[in-house]
């Protein structure tokens, strides 16, 4: 019994992992960019999302609503202005830019906020849990697979129901060909940077119920992402999401082995998945 | 309103170091089909990209519908009323027939002839298949998918770029039985051939180029083989 719940937990935990894997995956899979400050932005949304909880004495799943449009702009003028710029046939300058980023944004969060420790406060519901037949679940962890879920899913239909995800895919395909067709990529890229930003701003949300955060825990997010997006395969969403919990699983299980094992099992399992299926557990027919 | 569509005057293009284009002038008549021939790497697909705005050149080189369109890009170029049918078709693997078809529409403004109905209409197997991945058809099929997509837009000037190219004759001229339903919807045409044949039966003008300049011109009915075998390959029949 105690495995069923070590397994029910770690699925749950997936669920925050596939929420940090979600922007990163968005963003790959239209315009292969590896963005490697995608953890430090999680960190930045955390805080945007501290500073109007405290600032106008709202609970955090209300100051989000403020904190992702905040985002989204963030994210558009990004890409607008700076990636726009770096990204074309070389990979380099896109991941030593964002590298880049990733330190100015630490040490402007460290600036700012100093390296104190922070936590978002959502009061009860933190401590709730439910009974689920023979495993008792936290409310909270539930709460964040259910809007992995929603997230994915809605991502989803934004990609195969609407005319933006048209030209996410066209762009995605063929970028020339789509300027041809009157789509102007470079907007295409800054409008998907912008929605992964505002998926970035809920996983922050999340992270910040979950567990303390400080300036400098953006990197090791983005390593639990980044190894979510290549278990699930480069692009697919819903393999994002199976990505994440096959980390969350692994590392309950490795916990309840050992405790000192929870992150390693996590990479362990990203090493092992790497080594028997290398484009990942659902890769894209045509890449 | 003047009589002329479309004027490149000296036009010159470069990839990089290379000069593609030498002083290319090219002029289309509204309603029109104009036709250019030549052989491999004569700089028909060059001339192609750079009215498209795919290829920077001089700004005030190409003129449509009395605007210098020279600077503008592809985006720019479509909203124009240019629409493209790329050489090797380039549809978008990861679309459906039909959604390849609505994103040809993604700037259409207003009402026009063409639709999906009207596309399917004159192709109706892509109505069967509309919901197969565009890349999944026959060569012909896909190659009516690509004039589809470009149609959607409904363009003043439709430019078709080796549209023949890997295909049966049988297939060639199903295509080409779609382009008086093209005309009559009001779309003047180039059209980019190899096939001189093809060309001179479509065409109500050819130009002849030949390493990135036109060396002939004229109707079908003034050009004699020696003439076109002559501008084409550069030497004597």
């Amino acid at each position: 019994m105690i495995w069923v719940d070590t397994i029910v937990q770690g699925i749950l935990l997936g669920g925050l992992y596939a929420l940090f894997a979600a922007g990163l995956s968005l963003v790959f899979g239209i315009m292969r960019l590896v963005n490697l400050a995608h953890g430090d932005l999680i960190v930045l949304g955390a805080f945007l999302i501290l500073v109007a909880a405290t600032a106008l004495g709202l609970h955090p799943f209300l100051a989000v609503l403020i904190a992702a449009p905040v985002m989204f702009v963030l994210g558009w003028a990004l890409q607008t202005w700076v990636l726009n710029r770096v990204l074309g046939d070389d990979i380099l300058p896109p991941l030593l830019v964002t590298f880049g980023l990733s330190v100015v944004i630490q040490n402007a969060l460290l600036e700012g906020f100093s390296a104190d420790s922070q936590k978002l406060s959502a009061g009860g519901i933190e401590a709730a849990s439910l009974a689920l037949g023979p495993v008792t679940v936290g409310v909270m962890p539930l709460l964040t697979l259910v809007s992995a879920v929603a997230v994915i899913f809605g991502l989803n239909q934004l990609f195969y129901r609407t005319a933006l995800g048209r030209a996410f895919r066209a762009t995605s395909d063929d970028a020339v060909t789509a300027g041809l067709m009157g789509i102007r990529p470079q907007n295409v890229f800054a409008i998907a940077t912008g929605i992964a930003m505002v998926v970035a701003t809920i996983a922050a949300l999340y992270l910040g119920i979950r567990a303390n955060f400080d300036p400098s825990v953006g990197p090791a997010r983005l390593i639990y992402a980044f190894e979510a997006v290549i278990i699930g395969g480069l692009g697919s969403l819903w393999g994002t999401l199976a990505g994440g919990i096959v980390i969350g699983v692994a590392q309950a299980l490795g916990a309840a082995i050992n405790p000192e094992w929870q992150i390693l099992a996590g990479h362990i399992a990203f090493v092992v998945i790497l080594l028997l299926r290398p484009r990942g557990l659902f890769p894209r027919a045509n890449d | 309103m003047s009589d002329v569509l479309l004027s490149t005057r000296d036009l010159t293009a470069h990839y990089g170091d290379f000069q593609a284009l030498f002083g290319v002038d090219i002029e289309l008549r509204r309603g029109e089909t104009v036709a250019i021939i030549g052989a491999n790497g004569a700089g028909k697909t060059t001339l192609m990209r750079a009215i498209t705005g795919l290829l920077p050149h001089a700004p005030d080189a190409i003129r449509f519908n009395g605007e210098n369109i020279g600077a503008l890009s592809a985006p720019e170029v479509l909203e124009r009323g240019i629409s493209m049918v790329p050489e090797g078709r380039r549809l978008f693997p990861s679309l459906s027939v039909e959604e390849n078809l609505m994103i040809g529409a993604h700037k259409r403004k207003g009402n026009g002839y063409w639709t999906l109905e009207t596309v399917y209409d004159i192709v109706p197997i892509l109505r069967e298949r509309r919901h197969h991945p565009g890349t999944a058809l026959s060569g012909g099929q896909q190659q009516m998918v690509a004039i589809g997509r470009a149609l959607m837009s409904n363009p003043e000037m439709l430019l078709c770029d080796e549209i023949s190219l890997g295909l049966a004759p049988v297939v060639i001229k199903e295509i080409y039985a779609s382009f008086p339903k093209i005309k009559e919807s009001g779309a003047s045409i180039i059209v980019v051939e190899q096939d001189i044949g093809q060309a001179l039966k479509v065409a109500d003008r050819v130009y002849c180029m030949m390493e990135g300049r036109v060396t002939l011109q004229g109707t079908p009915a003034e050009l004699s083989r020696d003439d076109i075998h002559n501008a084409y390959f550069g030497v004597s029949a």
